[in-house]
């Protein structure tokens, strides 16, 4: 009899401590579901807000006081040539930093320096970067609150990001085929160009796009060098004062009036469209990309 | 004489190689010269700001007010502010995170993990004006109906949704952690019959501790230094407070809030922006670095 309970108890124990698990994975499941229901409302909000308001004169007006007639003219320009001069400058130096940690760079105090800094700098706010520009760029080489102050700032601040998914990259790259190229008299410059560099090129594309997706976001650090919300004229050079797709949005959100609000819905429905695309395009790039190793 | 032809162009190639490497060397330190760079501006203009006010007036007050005319620089109201927010997102973003963590690693199939990782991706990725957006004109909203005394701009909606803008990060930097526990020990607890939770709970998290730990570190200090959502939502009243439905002010914000006005840059008024922003950027760094230490030498144990 004493045997029989003792199983029946077992049982019971046993029942108990698997329901409390089922309980449990049921929450873990309720995490993620709440964290999509999130991101399913915001873009719902957002889409109902904004979506009167997607009309043609929003992309060829200027910023305006009155809301029916105010545009994105000049901060799609802005954005638009802030990607382009961003991308010149922080692709091949991330590029070529990522090469020379992961491939060339010997186990040296420097190079631990190195990364220990890049690991640091991926995680600086980006409003520091912002008062470095303000700093460095707009105050000390002069460039005031231009265009090209803005894209060098934005430049250092995704480049700890482009390094890193190109490093990852580089080493996902398997050692035999660097190993088979050496073997064959090829130099480290001649395995890098030709094999290595052939190999990553995708997972480096992948971690670009996601940096350009960030820098398109990006708001804090150009409030902080000082570009301006009101321009009402087409950009003609690097050195022109400028304003960005989120710097325009952030002023109507902050703007009292509903019909504000509402444009700035609009602005965020475009500006997520630009963001979204690029995410999707990397994470499809970055897939295909398993599925070939 | 036949291996002089042949050698040329080796000899070219490796001269090709040192030139490249050289050059590779020297761009891989834009990354230094770029700490450098915000050290120096930090503290040059820092160092000017407390020439005029003391340390004791900037760690010692309790008023946060240089932009008017009877000037006060005590930092506690800004810090206040900030880990008011943090608190708020970290109360959302860590159980959460670590939920969904263990959720994909543990439960989910290849097929639906394969869906959650890049919608928790979009997340990460929305611009963060988005979030600030959604927080007043959605959230706010619902929070005076909840609770009528709410202000427009409060503590609780913008900490909120910055808990959910930093979820991605903990849920992705935790699952990697709980993924590098090696899976003998999944083994050994299911064959000792553990049920998966207890596998979890009591094996998994425990091993991947430390690595769990450098995710909500880092979190803490992304929760910290994130700006818009609290410049759009959270107000510009920096006070020493723990009424989350109140207006406060952060560190962030506050840079923000100088940076759009009219004050003259050679100012003192303007200055408060990098003694504020040093602030900052020490607050984020020591948990970087925290951070960091602890990610990698969880990485030396299991290799």
């Amino acid at each position: 009899m004493s045997t029989a309970n003792l199983f029946s108890e077992n049982a019971e124990h046993l029942r108990r401590r698997h329901l409390k698990g089922a309980l449990l994975a049921g929450l873990a499941f309720l995490a993620i579901l709440l964290a999509i229901i999130v991101l399913v409302t915001l873009l719902i909000d957002v889409f109902v807000d904004g979506l009167p308001w997607l009309r043609p004169q929003l992309f060829t007006n200027f910023p305006s006081r009155f809301p029916e007639k105010a545009g994105l003219r000049s901060a799609l320009q802005g954005s638009f040539w802030l990607m382009i001069l961003t991308a010149l400058m922080a692709i091949p130096v991330g590029i070529a930093s990522a090469v020379y940690l992961e491939e060339y760079a010997p186990q040296t105090a420097l190079t631990r320096w190195i990364e220990i800094n890049i690991s640091n700098l991926a995680g600086v706010p980006s409003i520091i970067y912002g008062l470095l520009g303000l700093g460095l760029f707009v105050r000390g080489l002069g460039l005031g609150r231009s265009l090209l102050a803005g894209a060098l700032t934005m430049s250092l601040l995704i480049l700890p990001i482009i390094i890193v998914a190109s490093r990852e990259a580089l080493r996902a790259v398997p050692p035999s085929l660097r190993e088979a190229a050496i073997a064959l008299g090829a130099t480290p410059w001649q395995v890098i160009r030709d094999h290595t560099l052939q190999y990553a090129m995708s997972g480096i594309l992948t971690g670009i796009i996601l940096a350009m997706s960030r820098a398109v976001g990006e708001t804090a650090p150009l409030i902080t060098i000082g570009a301006l919300t009101y321009i009402a004229f087409d950009l003609r050079g690097p050195l022109d004062i400028f304003t960005v797709l989120p710097i325009q949005i952030f002023n109507w959100v902050s703007l009292p009036q509903k019909e504000f609000q509402r444009l700035a819905a609009a602005g965020i429905i475009v500006l997520l469209g630009f963001t979204l695309l690029m995410n999707a395009l990397a994470i499809f790039l970055r897939n295909r990309l398993r599925q070939r190793w | 004489m036949t291996s002089l032809i042949h050698d040329l162009p080796a000899r070219k190639a490796r001269s090709t190689d040192t030139f490249v490497r050289g050059v590779l060397f020297i761009v891989s330190l834009i990354s230094i010269l770029t700490t450098i760079g915000i050290v120096f501006v930090l503290l040059q203009e820092t160092l000017y700001f407390f020439s005029e006010v003391s340390l004791a007036q900037f760690f010692l007050d309790t008023r946060w007010t240089p932009l008017f005319v009877s000037r006060r620089f005590g930092i506690w109201p800004l810090v206040n502010g900030t880990l008011l927010v943090s608190f708020i997102a970290l109360l959302v973003a860590l159980p959460l995170g670590l939920l969904a963590a263990i959720f994909m690693s543990e439960y989910a199939s290849p097929g639906v993990r394969g869906w959650l990782k890049p919608t928790l991706e979009i997340l990460a990725g929305i611009p963060t004006v988005v979030y600030g957006y959604f927080a007043l004109n959605f959230v706010t909203p619902w929070l005076q109906k909840i609770f009528p005394q709410t202000q427009i701009f409060n503590a609780l909606s913008a900490g909120l949704v910055m808990g959910f803008m930093i979820l991605p990060l903990v849920a992705s930097l935790s699952e990697d952690a709980i993924a590098s526990v090696p899976y003998s020990l999944r083994e050994a607890a299911y064959s000792l019959g553990a049920t998966r939770w207890e596998t979890v709970t009591q094996v998994l998290i425990p091993a991947a501790f430390s690595g769990i730990t450098a995710a909500f570190i880092l979190a803490f200090s992304r929760a910290v230094g994130e700006t818009m959502i609290v410049a759009i939502a959270a107000g510009q009243q920096p006070k020493l407070t723990l009424n989350v439905l109140e207006s406060i002010e952060t560190m962030t914000a506050y840079i923000v809030q100088v940076s759009l006005g009219d004050t003259p840059q050679q100012s003192l008024a303007f200055r408060t922006i990098f003694a504020v922003g040093m602030m900052l950027f020490l607050m984020t760094l020591i948990m970087n670095l925290l951070s960091y230490y602890i990610a990698r030498r969880v990485r030396e144990v299991y290799q």
